[in-house]
């Protein structure tokens, strides 16, 4: 059937244009708006009835001309052309090409939209991955085919954290590994880092960029995140690779979806984000896994700063129900010179119960990783304990947890940015700081593990 | 011919459609050429908004709407068990086999596996008087549960035919009966049941035994009654899924249906492969052999998500009706007010508290009051009992969804991010949570585990409530200012937490069986008995945390229920022993 255009169009508001008298129509099929002077843009439907279309127009609705706007629907969804000459390359939020080596050629695409994964499909994940920091590999364990986000705040040294576990990850050196990276309303600085790091200096050739900068068309933020990952499914379950997927700034992709629904009039719910959000952020995270009968797998992890640090803001806290666990860094760590600055006490990795101990890292593991958490969190109470009544009231015990918390904070948590420390050493650096603390403290080790490394 | 409207609005997954006065309200629909599955939720005029289970993208106007002529119901019979189901019913296996690692739309397979075979044995013969609820015929569908085919609620009459002794697939009619009017009506195997309707009992019961879970903060302090309905408030990583799983995998119940409301797809992986690995207790058979599993993942259509809820207490109500004790997991509730919430905004419906719908609580209400102890139709016991989990935004739990549950549920077991933080597990926090259910169960603990069971537990919650206060000084001004009877209060607290509330969900620990529990309880109630005697006589409470037998109290837990049991006598002793010694020894001491 050929294309039509229809000229003209009745409303243009926000990113929204909406037009009569089109039919056949798709809910959520690709249109492409021309203006008169040939330029044209790309659209989304977002609602269509029998007598009026509305469009979302991804670079936004300046200078559209009502009488002149021509709009034509591709009668296809938004999709991605999919090829293995796709790694290497750099693409915009909507997926055109942003280096200067030409258009992906390929006829096979697919929807970004993706398809939900059947549950029966999936294999739950295992696999240790080794990230060479111990705050990480022995306290909130990255599993490939999970998706562990890294809650932070603005001008903490997440995107220097991201870029370490992508170089460090024990994936690496696999040359099935691949790192796709989704830039969502970045500054062109942090652009330019995760680049010449990843890229130039990395470990990896293997390598797709989206890249939608601050100042890019913030409707386009909406589909970024799902061409990177559309080619990460691609990559981890058609070619299979180990595909990592990075995605930084969750936060800028809500603040789109929230102007977009104020936008359109819908009924906003907390904060004015709109009432969806949780399902349409599960849209992005759930697209991580590992399948039956696929070599490869898909490993995300999303930056998101919290605004104001608060991690009850709606877009940490749906985030959190939805993913595997969350990294939260600290703004007291990091002030104190602590890199990584990582909370470990509000750090958690869900599918690490399945992935550690015997067989997985070292039998010792799962006791001595739920022992620091429990003496770390009682150095809490007693630091706060210690600034009502001073250090020098303290009982002996509680010196002794005071003692723990700086050595833990100092040997443990913090590592250079290049330190890539093997599992066995940062669990040995545990077991070392434990012995600081009074044996009968330690009630979550059994006596026998107590015996063998407390000597 | 079909009954068919045409399509004239699709926004996200409401549409709307034309040319429906011969549609009901809440009739299940398919909608457009894919034949995605729907449900009619509002009429106006000739008008009638539709919600979609699958992703609507690409439907255009015009397109047409079929009528099934039935409101949204599943398939009941032989094959639930063991299986995994999505929101509306349909089994993910075999969506699996047939479309692939993804879900296609408008896929269409058998609900219950028609080509596998049961071996049918007869309950009834012709001539026999058939009523509601009659047992036709037993098939052992598990080895751990017997499936009963039974009359469906309202048919009454004889017995005209009764599918002989035999084995036959599912599709087969095992009956017929003659009604008051003459009719001839057959009776299959798999029946349907509208989800949206509860189905029908002779008489509701006050709950009266407990449903033994096997974690002992809940059997021991907070118990929840079978027929009783429980929710689990706690933020993100609080442990509410590990407590779920924990629940489903131990609790006391024939059958459990677990629904994943909008949860991770890896959980339910984690389910599926899991429990065909773990043994029931009771039994020793695999745990799958009494599940039933509803998954919609959060990334599943959002209008699924809404119905799953009602797909998973269906089920359980099926088996109640075959005089079962049926225990429901949903995890999460949340998640299914969030799915409402999301359809009424859609629908343009006025808000009420944080963008909810109006009729929330009503729709809550509707769904934890079909749990309960109930006599059947025919006349057997049966119950569901109901445990919902909560995800209150940013652990708030004074937002709508926790404060209108607590309006309908007795039993309330709050998991608290401190607890969880400090890896205490289960994070359930003894003094924000209750249960209504103490009084009606402690006859039962008092005939079954002991008859100081109830008077035990007051003392151990009162010590608690104690100490929590005691924990508020220490925070001011430390521990040392503290006189002796209260360093006791905050150790034997101590011991309470880690050695009897604190649970491994993992090991020979994850199963606790109320004499374990109430074991370990004495043992550490019985320390504090005899300490708090010696510090009246003025021995100091240093001397009396120091020995083995006193710290050996945190880790009875690690032995198994046997071997606790085989030791318990000399535990008791060298406690004694130990008590003894150091209070004649200071008193001697200070005689001198």
């Amino acid at each position: 059937m050929p294309l039509v255009d229809h000229v003209g169009v009745d409303q243009i508001y926000g990113p929204f244009v909406l037009l009569k008298g089109a039919s056949d129509v798709g809910f959520g099929e690709l249109a492409q708006i021309r203006m008169k002077n040939g330029d044209h843009r790309l659209g989304q439907v977002v609602l269509n009835g029998e007598d009026a279309t509305l469009v979302q127009v991804f670079s936004g609705t300046s200078d559209l001309v009502p009488e002149t706007t021509a709009v034509r629907f591709l009668g296809r969804p938004l999709e991605m052309k999919l090829s293995p000459a796709l790694i290497g390359r750099v693409f915009s939020g909507l997926g055109e090409p942003r280096d200067d080596c030409g258009p992906v050629y390929s006829a096979y695409s697919r929807d970004v939209n993706g398809s939900p994964l059947n549950p029966m499909a999936r294999v739950y994940p295992r696999n240790f991955i080794q990230t060479g920091i111990s705050a990480i590999d022995v306290l909130a364990t990255l599993i490939r085919g999970q998706k562990l986000p890294i809650f932070s705040g603005n001008g903490l040294p997440h995107n220097r954290l991201a870029v370490q576990i992508a170089n460090q990850s024990q994936l690496v050196g696999e040359e099935n590994f691949a790192v796709v990276f989704a830039g969502i309303g970045v500054k062109r600085d942090d652009a330019a880092y995760f680049m010449e790091e990843l890229f130039e200096k990395g470990r990896t050739k293997n390598m797709v960029v989206f890249l939608n900068l601050a100042d890019d068309p913030v409707i386009e933020r909406i589909a970024t995140p799902r061409f990177a990952l559309t080619v990460g499914e691609y990559l981890a379950f058609e070619l299979n690779m180990h595909v990592l997927v990075i995605m930084t700034d969750i936060t800028n992709y809500c603040e789109a979806l929230r102007e977009v629904g104020v936008a359109k009039g819908e009924v906003p719910s907390r904060k004015g984000y709109p009432g969806y959000l949780y399902s349409d952020l599960a849209s992005l995270y759930e697209r991580a896994g590992v399948l039956k009968g696929i070599q490869g797998s898909l490993t995300q992890i999303p930056i998101l700063t919290m605004p104001n640090d608060d991690i009850t803001h709606p877009i940490p806290d749906l985030t959190g129900f939805i993913t595997e666990g969350q990294i939260v860094l600290s703004r007291e760590l990091d002030s104190r010179g602590i890199y990584p600055p990582i909370d470990v006490l509000a750090s958690l990795s869900r599918l690490m119960k399945d992935g550690i101990g015997k067989g997985y890292t070292r039998e010792d593991h799962p006791d001595l990783a739920s022992q620091l958490y429990a003496s770390y969190s009682r150095v809490q109470d007693v630091r706060a304990l210690a600034s009502v009544i001073g250090e020098d009231e303290l009982s002996q015990i509680d010196i002794s947890y005071m003692d723990f918390g700086k050595s833990f904070e100092n040997t443990f948590i913090k590592q250079s940015y290049d330190e890539d420390r093997d599992i066995s050493e940062s669990l040995d650096i545990g077991w070392k700081l434990l012995k600081m603390l009074p044996r009968n403290e330690l009630t979550r080790i059994s006596k026998e593990e107590a015996d063998a490394r407390l000597k | 011919m079909e009954k068919q409207g045409i399509i004239i609005m699709t926004n996200g997954p409401v549409v709307k459609a034309r040319g429906i006065r011969e549609f009901a309200m809440h009739e299940m629909v398919y909608v457009g050429e894919m034949r995605l599955m729907g449900e009619i939720i509002r009429i106006d005029e000739d008008e009638a908004t539709i919600q979609v289970y699958e992703d609507t993208q690409g439907l255009k106007a015009g397109e047409p709407v079929f009528g099934r002529g039935e409101p949204l119901s599943i398939a009941l019979g032989p094959g639930l068990l063991g299986n995994i189901f999505d929101g509306v019913g349909r089994p993910l296996g075999a969506l699996y086999e047939k479309g692939g690692i993804f879900i296609p739309r408008g896929i269409k397979v058998p609900e219950i596996d028609t080509e596998k075979t049961w071996e049918l044995e007869p309950e009834v013969k012709v001539g026999d008087i058939a009523t509601s609820g009659t047992v036709i015929a037993t098939i052992k569908e598990t080895p751990l549960v017997s499936h009963k085919v039974m009359v469906p609620p309202g048919l009454e009459g004889e017995f005209t035919f009764v599918l002989p002794k035999g084995t036959f697939k599912a599709d087969v009619t095992v009956a017929k009966v003659r009604d008051s009017r003459g009719q001839e009506i057959e009776i299959p195997m798999v029946q349907r049941w509208p989800v949206r309707v509860p189905r029908p009992c002779r008489q509701h019961l006050a709950p009266k035994e407990p449903l033994i879970t096997g974690q002992r903060v809940i059997d021991g302090f907070f118990p929840i009654a079978k027929g009783g309905v429980a929710a689990i408030p706690g933020g993100f990583g609080t442990g509410k899924t590990v407590t779920q799983h924990q629940l489903a995998k131990w609790s006391e119940a024939t059958v459990v249906v677990y629904i994943g409301c909008g949860e991770r797809g890896n959980e339910m992986t984690d389910v599926l492969e899991e429990f065909p690995e773990l043994e029931d207790p009771r039994s020793g058979r695999p745990l799958m052999e009494r599940t039933i599993l509803v998954a919609n993942t959060s990334n599943m259509p959002v209008a699924a998500r809404e119905a799953s809820i009602y797909t998973g207490i269906t089920m359980a109500e099926y088996y109640r009706d075959m005089g079962y004790d049926v225990a429901v997991m949903a995890d999460s509730t949340s998640r299914w007010a969030e799915a409402l919430r999301e359809i009424s905004g859609r629908m343009e419906e006025i808000p009420a508290e944080e963008g909810f719908p109006a009729y929330l609580p009503s729709r809550l209400a509707e769904f934890y009051e079909r749990a309960g102890r109930v006599v059947t139709l025919n006349g057997d016991m049966g119950s569901v009992t109901i445990i919902g989990a909560v995800s209150p935004p940013g652990g708030d739990f004074t937002e709508p969804v926790t404060r209108h549950t607590k309006r309908f549920v007795r039993c309330f077991w709050a998991l608290d991010k401190s607890l969880a933080n400090a890896r205490h597990f289960p994070a359930i926090n003894w003094v924000d949570s209750y249960s209504e259910y103490v009084g009606e169960v402690e006859d039962w603990f008092s005939l079954n585990v002991d008859t100081g069971w109830s008077e035990l537990r007051k003392r151990a919650k009162d010590l608690l409530a104690e100490d929590e206060r005691i924990q508020q000084v220490v925070r001011l001004v430390g521990e040392d200012v503290l006189p002796d009877s209260e360093r006791l209060i905050a150790f034997t607290s101590y011991l309470i937490k880690n050695g009897y509330l604190q649970q491994g969900a993992f090991g020979p620990d994850s199963f606790s069986p109320p004499s374990k529990g109430f074991a370990i309880l004495s043992l550490i109630m019985h320390f504090y008995d005899r300490a708090s005697a010696l510090i009246r006589q003025g021995v100091p409470f240093s001397l009396l945390r120091g020995g083995d037998a006193v710290a050996n109290l945190a880790h009875l837990k690690e032995l198994s229920s046997e071997e606790l049991e085989a030791q318990l006598p000399k535990i008791r002793e060298k406690l004694d022993a130990f008590m003894e010694k150091t209070g004649s020894e200071r008193l001697a001491a200070r005689g001198r």
